[in-house]
């Protein structure tokens, strides 16, 4: 195997051109690199103005998506050597406003998300003195898979429906809100209905799946959305024969 | 509480009923009725059985049910493909009634074929 | 104040279901709907043909064997295959079945749809045959 890979990395400063374009740089190919290795290797080494978010390196705090040969990924667990013998394709994730090179904005997650309710909403909170609040393990099971989100943005990326339609609040926030639907300890199912149960919610979905298959953690975002139509749905038929009385 | 009731999951209890009815049952009768016996693989049932089949009360309502699901299925996931696949939501009332009133024409002309046989 | 274009909106292609495999699966899917609507027409024409008499059966029969009918029918059941094959892969993900409180394993569920699959077509293909 040769020893150095090109990277063809996304550049965008909006102080100069209008659209992004592609710079090419040569860095080691290592075993164990991963892309933000090279990333980092360029902004070491060759380009200190290249701009690009990462943290935890190790696939925990969902920083580093970004678009690798077409695919979103996260570079910290994405392996240069998967690649040789290149070239790589460096892009940001698509969907989201382009801030620079390939930092992207996510605001309009951030202000979608809080509109689910991702937290416990209950009806009593004990007070601390009386203890935790108990849960089997199947309880656990119940909601485990989708509080593994790191909000990554990757299924945002993969996601179509999110490119077509501005109002969609997409996977992760409907995968966040389902983590706490489906939590035993938890009584917000109303709450967070007028929301899920829009047309900007769940039923905007057309279940593509693609959000699923690039998910770094195996949340299933897809499966929550599917689920909460079936809820949605269900609770749309008892509505019509027993209409809830006045609460 | 909850804004005006949306139909939203009225029809998509209805685009899942017909995906699952027309996944179970379609190929089979594809298969059989249009490329088996057109191609001469099996021959033509003779008419006296086919019109016994079709004048049974049970097989008249299931295979209105089954047109009228499958009807509202396409109207559905149809609906969608031209919002996303030709990006036209823009037409969406237009689309609308296209999509769910060709299903509750085609519906009522499967109930006047199937029902009235 | 550096003059500065602001950040860049990518635009979407209306090609974009081209672009990656699984998008093309995706409307290739939702494409199959107008073939499952096409074979309800097809469907009522053939009752029709049967309750309007032995003749009109016939002349059914020997219009379901031109070409293009028939070219349309075979294309139909490829969709309409598709449709199947996608629809069971994906109904183990909204239906999550509890037996006895322990989650029913979305390969059963699978397993489930194409036995009833089969079932039903052994028992449509014997009432049509007999």
């Amino acid at each position: 195997m040769a020893d150095r890979i090109t990277l063809e990395v996304a550049r965008y400063r909006p102080e100069r051109e209008a659209e992004p374009v592609m710079q090419s740089y040569e860095v080691p190919l290592r075993p164990d690199w991963a892309i933000l290795d090279g990333l980092n290797y360029i902004k070491d080494q060759l380009d200190g103005t290249l701009s690009y978010r990462w943290s935890c390196r190790m696939g925990i705090c969902g920083s580093c998506g970004m678009t690798v040969n077409g695919d979103p990924k996260l570079t910290c667990a994405t392996f240069l050597t998967d690649y040789a013998p290149g070239p790589v394709r460096i892009e940001p994730l698509p969907n989201f406003p382009v801030i620079r090179d390939l930092v992207v904005d996510i605001d309009d997650f951030m202000t979608k998300l809080p509109t689910v309710k991702p937290w416990l909403v209950r009806d009593e909170h004990e007070p601390v003195e009386k203890g935790e609040y108990l849960q089997t393990p199947e309880e656990l099971d119940e909601y485990k898979q989708y509080s593994m989100c790191i909000n990554c943005m990757l299924c945002y990326a993969a996601c179509p429906v999110y490119a077509l339609e501005p109002g969609f609040i997409g996977p992760a926030a409907i995968a966040l809100a389902q983590r706490y639907n489906l939590d035993s300890r938890d009584a917000g199912l109303d709450d967070r209905h007028d929301v899920l149960s829009s047309d900007e919610g769940v039923w905007g979905c057309t279940f593509v799946g693609e959000c699923s298959a690039v998910c770094p953690k195996g949340v299933d975002p897809a499966g929550a959305i599917q689920r909460y139509k079936l809820t949605a749905a269900t609770r749309a038929i008892k509505d019509l024969l027993l209409p809830r009385g006045g609460r | 509480m909850s804004r005006r009731r949306s139909p939203e999951p009225f029809v998509w209890l209805l685009f899942s009923a017909g995906g699952t009815v027309t996944a179970l049952l379609f190929p089979m009768l594809v298969f059989l009725f249009g490329i088996a016996f057109p191609l001469g693989w099996l021959s033509w049932p003779d008419h006296a059985h086919l019109l016994s089949v079709v004048q049974n009360p049970i097989t008249k309502l299931i295979l209105f049910g089954v047109c009228v699901l499958a009807l509202f299925h396409w109207a559905h996931r149809f609906r969608y493909t031209l919002y996303d696949g030709l990006q036209l939501k823009r037409l969406s009332s237009a689309i609308i009634v296209l999509c769910y009133g060709g299903a509750v024409v085609g519906s009522v002309l499967a109930g006047l074929v199937l029902l009235g046989a | 104040m550096i003059e500065t274009t602001g950040p860049y909106h990518r635009p979407i292609s209306l090609f974009w279901w081209t672009r990656r495999r699984a998008y093309l699966v995706f409307v290739l899917r939702e494409l199959s709907s107008v073939f499952v609507a096409w074979f309800v027409v097809y469907l009522l024409m053939l009752v029709s043909a049967i309750s309007s008499g032995g003749d009109s059966y016939q002349r059914f029969q020997d219009w379901s064997g031109q070409v293009w009918v028939l070219a349309l029918n075979i294309v139909s059941f490829l969709f309409i295959l598709l449709h199947m094959v996608t629809w069971f892969g994906l109904a183990p993900k909204a239906m999550v079945v509890k037996l006895r409180a322990r989650r029913v394993p979305p390969r059963a569920v699978l397993a489930g749809h194409y036995a009833l699959c089969v079932l039903l077509s052994a028992i449509v293909a014997w009432l049509v045959l007999r």
